[in-house]
């Protein structure tokens, strides 16, 4: 009797986890599985790949979140970040970055919003620089001082307070890299809406 | 569980009404003897584990307040730091002191030694070895990218390992038990037993892609808790509520009910974390169902745990254990309501993507597993150690902090992160003038954390205190005041 007991005991809790997992992934990996990449998203290059593996190091999807809300839930579009994501636009996404916080703005489309690479260079190395008030930690080490900048450098414009006397800052791998993958977040190719999640009445 | 029809299921043993027998003395010192040094070995680095991560959280938070402090360490960055902290205090302090607890309560509560106790040994130092080695090769830039999932492949296998050997103990234990019957925290441990290992290797295999892998990352981030963090802190309520007031639980069978919906419900809630998200609606919506439903396990344990304490109240006063797991029991129907509303579609506009739901996140971990591990340590550290805490001062000074720090942050984070919401959901509001606001708001972030910090260091003392057998020796329990009304379970040896 108490063999019986144990037994259902165990394989009622094993039943339960499995069922969880098939319905929340197995099924969905199923049905998903068939998703063509749209014509207008690129595969990532090399040297965006490498940024993308310094957005992950230095932890941005903390703070930053990549999927835009459907019309109707919160107001993405009207704060200009682009359309509604769908599940094509990360078929090459791996690790995927959706992120879970806003602490700073969504950055899915950030390559067409702000598409200057001195921007996007200077915002990292402070960004209090270009954004004041702004609370995102810098990332100096991204960058290398050096006495005379090379032909193939890029040097950033810093501001008397915060550049090094005698030298100038010019980016490293590493931010060309980041900044070559923030360029290329650009999702406004068109794809086809599917049934977003949108069912709230508002 | 329950076709024998015992007069009273809930106590069958008498563990609560407590037989106070010679022979049942006996038996609990051989028990505990033989539970001694693993449970004082994950405790130990459990505490240690607490100590590093909660350092790591008060500087993840000051970085919000002052964001050029340290900047120009990477390793120190906010992105590395804060994933450093979930890390280090989930699988090191929670998943480490929890271990320690379920060594003790599944030898008490099975009624035999301690089987395999080498086995622990061997666990304790993969399961350390791991946490140290994944939290340095975050801070070195090595981060898998996914929540919840940061450490590096060979980290989590030591990890991994180090819980089957664990595991094997456990279920050991539970084969040779003298008792017929479960007690209810047996349950919660031996499902978590089944459910965490297999959750924690199939996430780690790292197969899945795209948004799917997104719903992989969520399925496991939510079910952590579900297998894991949250059967280890009812396991915890469920005994240590009856055991210190001296009555049995209020019902065996709504434990039984509670049990059953939330192995049921739970495993199904991790999706509510994308909803809005580029995933399919049904998807989202059956999470969203399901964490609705978890209404149902939540008052099903909040009776159960509640009515056991009313009219018992007084001994909050007295007993150190009682005060920190009635407040974690509590924190946990609060948590739990929560966040079932939380997953409403309507809410989760407003209230995700903003520190509202960090909030919510350490109201969970913090105000509810985190008392019940204090209160647990606080129960069975004398027992295994034969020597009182020495500073009942601390014991009070420990709760306090730790009350006040979690209260200002979990008030501030809730507050703040729902107006949060509320303007980025105002397209007349610049986003730069959303981050201004929420400024006060993480500066009380950092207050409570501080306190709570503060608060640990006091516990870790103390803990010290106790296994070197230093400080005042006293004769009786450490209580908040003498004379106490529950004589009998908190003067037992």
């Amino acid at each position: 009797m108490m063999f019986i007991r144990s037994f259902l005991f165990f394989f009622g809790v094993l039943a339960t986890v499995l069922l969880g997992w098939a319905a929340l992934v197995g099924v969905p990996d199923f049905m998903v599985s068939e998703i063509q990449p749209p014509e207008g998203l690129q595969r990532y290059t090399e040297e965006q790949l490498y940024g993308r593996s310094v957005y992950i190091r230095e932890g941005c999807m903390y703070c930053h979140s990549q999927q835009v809300r459907p019309e109707g839930f919160g107001v993405d579009q009207e704060r200009f970040w682009g359309r509604p994501s769908v599940p094509a636009d990360y078929v090459f996404d791996k690790p995927h970055l959706l992120g879970t916080m806003r602490t700073g703005p969504d950055l899915m489309n950030i390559g067409v919003r702000q598409s200057s690479i001195d921007w996007h260079l200077v915002h990292l190395y402070n960004p209090r620089i270009v954004v004041p008030g702004s609370i995102m930690p810098p990332f100096p080490w991204l960058f290398v001082e050096k006495l005379s900048a090379g032909p193939n450098d890029k040097v950033i414009t810093l501001p008397d307070s915060l550049a090094p006397e005698g030298k100038v800052v010019v980016a490293g791998r590493d931010a060309n890299a980041l900044t070559a993958y923030l360029l290329s977040l650009d999702r406004s190719y068109p794809v086809a809406q599917g049934k977003p999640d949108t069912t709230k009445k508002k | 569980m329950a076709k024998k029809k015992t007069k009273k299921p809930a106590d069958p043993h008498g563990e609560f009404r407590g037989q106070r027998t010679e022979a049942d003395q006996e038996r609990r010192i051989v028990i505990d003897d033989a539970a001694r040094t693993p449970t004082v070995l994950y405790f130990g680095s459990g505490i240690f584990w607490l100590l590093v991560g909660s350092l790591f959280g008060i500087i993840a938070s000051l970085k919000f307040n002052l964001p050029d402090w340290l900047g120009s360490s990477a390793a120190l960055t906010f992105g590395r730091i804060r994933p450093a902290h979930l890390n280090t205090v989930m699988y090191g302090w929670a998943s480490l002191a929890g271990a320690g607890m379920i060594v003790w309560l599944t030898a008490r509560l099975c009624r035999i030694q301690l089987q395999l106790a080498w086995v622990h040994y061997l666990a304790v130092i993969l399961w350390n070895l791991g946490v140290l080695a994944g939290t340095v090769a975050i801070l070195a830039g090595y981060n898998q990218g996914m929540e919840w999932l940061e450490f590096p492949r060979f980290a989590g296998a030591m990890i991994a390992v180090g819980f089957l050997l664990f595991a094997a103990s456990i279920i050991q234990t539970f084969r040779k038990r003298n008792v017929d019957h479960l007690y209810v925290s047996l349950w919660y441990i031996l499902a978590s037993m089944i459910w965490f290992p297999f959750l924690y290797v199939v996430a780690n295999l790292g197969i899945y892609q795209g948004v799917i892998q997104a719903a992989m990352n969520w399925w496991y981030g939510h079910n952590a808790l579900a297998t894991w963090f949250t059967p280890i802190g009812l396991a915890g309520a469920y005994y240590f509520i009856p055991k210190v007031i001296g009555r049995p639980i209020y019902s065996y069978y709504l434990g039984l009910l509670g049990f059953w919906a939330f192995a049921l419900f739970y495993n199904w809630n991790g999706i509510h974390h994308l909803v809005g998200g580029p995933l399919p609606t049904w998807l989202v919506t059956v999470s969203i169902v399901a964490s609705v439903m978890m209404v149902v396990p939540v008052m099903a344990v909040a009776v159960n745990h509640h009515l056991t304490t009313v009219n018992h109240f007084r001994m909050l006063k007295f007993s150190p254990t009682l005060r920190f797991v009635v407040i974690g029991s509590m924190c946990y129907t609060a948590v739990s309501v929560q966040g079932s509303l939380e997953s409403i579609r309507s809410f989760q506009e407003v209230a995700h993507f903003t520190h509202y739901t960090i909030g919510h996140a350490h109201l969970g971990v913090y105000a509810f597993l985190s008392m019940i591990l204090f209160g647990a340590i606080y129960y069975i550290m004398p027992r295994l150690a034969r020597w009182e805490w020495p500073y009942p001062g601390l014991i009070k000074a420990h709760f306090w902090m730790s009350i006040a720090g979690i209260g200002i942050y979990v008030i501030a984070l809730t507050v703040g992160g729902w107006f949060q919401g509320v303007q980025l959901n105002d397209p007349a509001i610049p986003f730069m003038d959303v981050v201004e606001y929420t400024k006060v708001y993480l500066w009380a972030r950092s207050i409570g954390g501080a306190l709570m910090v503060v608060s640990h260091f006091i516990f870790a003392f103390q803990f010290v205190m106790i296994i070197k057998h230093a400080g005042p020796r006293r004769f009786a329990p450490a209580l908040f005041r003498e004379s106490a009304p529950m004589q009998r379970e908190e003067r037992e040896p």
